[in-house]
């Protein structure tokens, strides 16, 4: 097993533009980072219950649950960040207030706060997040190894993350300033890395080339693209090379083809595999192209295959096992 | 299982709107674009809205203008028809509700408050709301200005394509909601502010709002909130209209899916949720479908011949070329599957496949190819 690329980081937040794996990823990442009796607590924001689809358990309720074991004695936890009760637990936290709770909403001041204003809606979930990576119990020791957080999509991650310094702007003074400029400390540091995935394709790709952009202009840590549903070829470079130029040797083919007996019509065979090898074959120069562009981020990359059975928990194991095999963990 | 008819639905002038919804990344921003060009090639005045369109789509389209209104697209075949596309600016048509909607003074204080900012660029479901919002302008000029007869609408790329519907209620909950009103209530009192909450018996409540976001953040909420009091009501009756458009008989809905497990889920729960609303849907495009050359020859059949080829040491290309196939074949069954799936809970619904060409739809050509895929040619 080589070792992590990332031995120092504490908080894994893994976005990507919509549909590409996010949070499939964040699981297996949980599992691999878990594995060999780690804890690891795998948190999800978007309200949206993924996790326990994921996990195929019940909704999770705003606490701390333990999802899974990993290899190795490992264990990954869950949560399922409700911004509501987010805001009444800071209450709480900074203010003492918990009995406030029912009062404001009443009022419709937590549906507010929570829904209208993304801002404080993210300064919530940021704050918890970083709440994690703080935490420790009376004996000093953290109860959690690494935090993975399954984020928004590239599209809101800068604005997500860099949420406490707009507050900064807008609040001056307050233990909501000093709050927000101790979260900002974490998330700009070494503890942070900001994945991303991606599939080969032009728009996804596109997007993770940006919200490269965006995290390093914002000064938050960038960590490695995750290349998601990738299929190998099925034919070696040399053949992928005729299929495209059309210089397959069809002679041959067709004698083999009949050599081996199959289909009635052998010239409508031929020309059958022939079109598709050189469909296969665009279809993989184009997702090369979008390699070299993701290699010209210059990030560490890491690839996870198609798994036609779809995404179950021992398809999270295999994942999480070959992204630990590649250093991602 | 029936088909769509694209062309019986474009060719027909009753048909003024086509709403394309889908989950994220399942091509609707192609399908409304290959829509809006075959229709135009086939006599159609037509204006279609993008939302994000990859780049390469969008400069064929000559979307290179951002000023948020329609560009004629050149290069098309399509007189007596005509095609103008744009692509929305979400934060630009919210300024532009704003300004139209107040004084020059009032507008500009609206713009530069930090809550509309967030507003505007970052709620979750603007972008819905915003791309509506559009839909109803470019029907209001159409009606007044006889430029279109035919608007094809994309959707922005959510998980879900019930955020399309539902974004704008929300909102409109929001501006409706009690909470605002509270807020409201001092600003509408002769100028007596924000401390008329507290001398109204809110103090707990107000002193817990300014101990957490502090007194700036709360003054500038009730100035946001106070400013944009005149326009709430503009707000939710241009929602309102333009949801009833959809409800029209001239809209038709296509969903887009592809066929993979949660794109059909998402895909059921729309066409459930327009069946149970009374929406106008005209059918299911399944796209991205992988297309089989030949599909007499069994993937079984395929790869005990490549074994064979194999083991005999004969011919290493027509070995891959057969395992290729078997690959192929067995990827359209899984989507088969699905794709019956689908079928047998929705019996009624009229379902067009697509296949998955091999490279990227980047250009008017590509387009079309897909139009006359859409229209099941
Ligand atoms: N390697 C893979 N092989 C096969 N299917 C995959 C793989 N990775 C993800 N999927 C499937 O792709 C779909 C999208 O994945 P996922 O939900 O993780 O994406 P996401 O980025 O979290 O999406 P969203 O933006 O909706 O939150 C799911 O159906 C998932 O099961
Ligand atoms: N039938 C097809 N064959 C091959 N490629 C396709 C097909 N349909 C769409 N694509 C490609 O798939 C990608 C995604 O398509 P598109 O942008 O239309 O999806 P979308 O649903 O609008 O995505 P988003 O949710 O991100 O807005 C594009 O690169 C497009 O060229
Ligand atoms: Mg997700
Ligand atoms: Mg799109």
């Amino acid at each position: 097993m080589p070792t992590s690329d990332w031995p120092h980081v504490m908080l894994h937040v893994v976005s990507g533009k919509g549909g590409t794996g996010k949070t499939t990823v964040a699981a297996a990442l949980a599992l691999a980072l878990a594995s060999g009796g780690r804890r690891v607590m795998l948190m999800e924001v978007e309200g949206r219950q993924g996790l326990a689809q994921l996990f195929d358990a019940p909704p999770l309720p705003y606490e701390e649950r333990k999802l899974a074991v990993a290899p190795g004695g490992g264990e990954v936890w869950g949560l399922a960040v409700d911004p509501e009760e987010a805001l009444l637990e800071y209450l709480e936290l900074f203010y003492n207030l918990r009995r406030a709770g029912g009062a404001l909403r009443r009022m419709g001041a937590v549906d507010f706060v929570t829904t209208i204003s993304p801002g404080l809606r993210d300064v919530l979930l940021t704050g918890k997040a970083v709440e994690l990576v703080r935490r420790k119990d009376k004996m000093h020791a953290k109860p959690y190894d690494a935090i993975v957080l399954d984020a928004p999509p590239t599209g809101r991650i800068t604005r997500f993350l860099n949420v406490n310094t707009e507050i900064a702007g807008v609040a001056k003074v307050g233990p909501i300033r000093s709050q927000a400029d101790g979260v900002m400390a974490v998330l700009r540091s070494p503890k942070t890395a900001v994945h991303l995935t991606t599939l080969l394709e032009e728009m996804p790709v596109q997007e993770t080339a940006d919200g490269v952009r965006e995290l390093s202009d914002a000064a938050l840590p960038v960590g490695g693209i995750v290349v998601n549903v990738t299929r190998p070829p099925r034919l070696d470079a040399d053949q992928l090379a005729l299929a495209r130029s059309g210089d397959l040797p069809v002679d041959e083919i067709r004698r083999a083809v009949l050599a081996a007996g199959v289909g009635r019509d052998t010239d409508s065979v031929v020309a059958a595999l022939a079109g598709e090898a050189a469909d296969h074959a665009a279809r993989v120069a184009l997702e090369d192209t979008e390699r070299l562009r993701i290699a010209e981020l210059g990030r560490p990359v890491y690839e996870l295959p198609f798994l036609a059975s779809g995404i179950d928990l021992g398809a999270l194991y295999e994942l999480g096992s070959r992204l630990k095999a590649q250093g991602m963990a | 299982m029936t088909t769509l008819d694209l062309d019986g639905l474009i060719d027909d002038p009753a048909t003024r709107i086509i709403v394309c919804c889908g989950s994220g990344g399942v091509g609707k921003t192609t399908t409304a674009a290959a829509i809006g060009l075959r229709a135009a090639e086939r006599g159609r005045h037509v204006c279609v809205l993008t939302i994000d369109p990859a780049r390469r789509l969008a400069q064929a389209m000559g979307l290179t203008e951002l000023d948020n209104t329609p560009r004629p697209v050149v290069d098309i075949k399509a007189s007596p028809g005509s095609l103008d596309a744009m692509m929305l600016d979400m934060k630009r048509t919210f300024d532009e509700v704003v300004e139209s909607h107040s004084d020059p003074e009032r507008a500009q204080a609206i713009l530069n408050n930090p809550f509309y900012q967030a507003l505007s660029s970052s709620f979750a479901g603007t972008q819905e709301y915003m791309a509506m919002e559009k839909l109803g302008q470019l029907r209001a000029q159409s009606d007044s200005e006889g430029t279109w007869d035919l608007i094809v609408v994309d959707t922005p790329p959510s998980r879900s394509a019930l955020d399309f519907l539902d974004a704008p209620e929300r909102l409109g909950t929001f501006l409706d909601g009690r909470f605002i009103r509270i807020l409201l209530a001092p600003a509408r009192g002769a100028g007596r502010g924000i401390g008329r909450i507290i001398g109204a018996g809110f103090g707990l409540f107000a002193g817990v709002l300014n101990k957490v976001l502090g007194a700036q953040l709360l003054s500038d909420l009730a100035a946001f909130v106070g400013a944009v009091d005149t326009m709430f009501g503009g707000f939710r009756e241009r929602a309102e209209a333009t949801y009833a458009l959809l409800k029209d008989r001239g809209t038709a809905f296509i969903v887009v899916a592809a066929p993979e497990r949660d794109a059909l889920r998402e895909a059921s729960y729309f066409v459930e949720r327009l069946e149970q609303d009374g929406m106008p849907f005209a059918g299911l495009i399944l796209n991205r479908v992988q297309e089989v050359r030949a599909p007499e020859l069994s993937a079984e059949q395929c790869l005990a011949a490549a074994e064979r080829l194999e083991v005999a040491g004969d011919s290493p290309i027509t070995v891959s070329l057969l395992r290729l196939h078997a690959d192929r074949l067995r990827n359209a069954e899984r989507q088969r599957r699905l794709a019956t799936r689908f079928t047998a809970a929705h019996p009624g619904v009229p379902v067009t496949e697509v296949i998955a060409l091999a490279e990227d739809v980047h250009d008017l050509d590509g387009l079309r190819e897909i139009g006359g895929l859409l229209a099941g040619n």
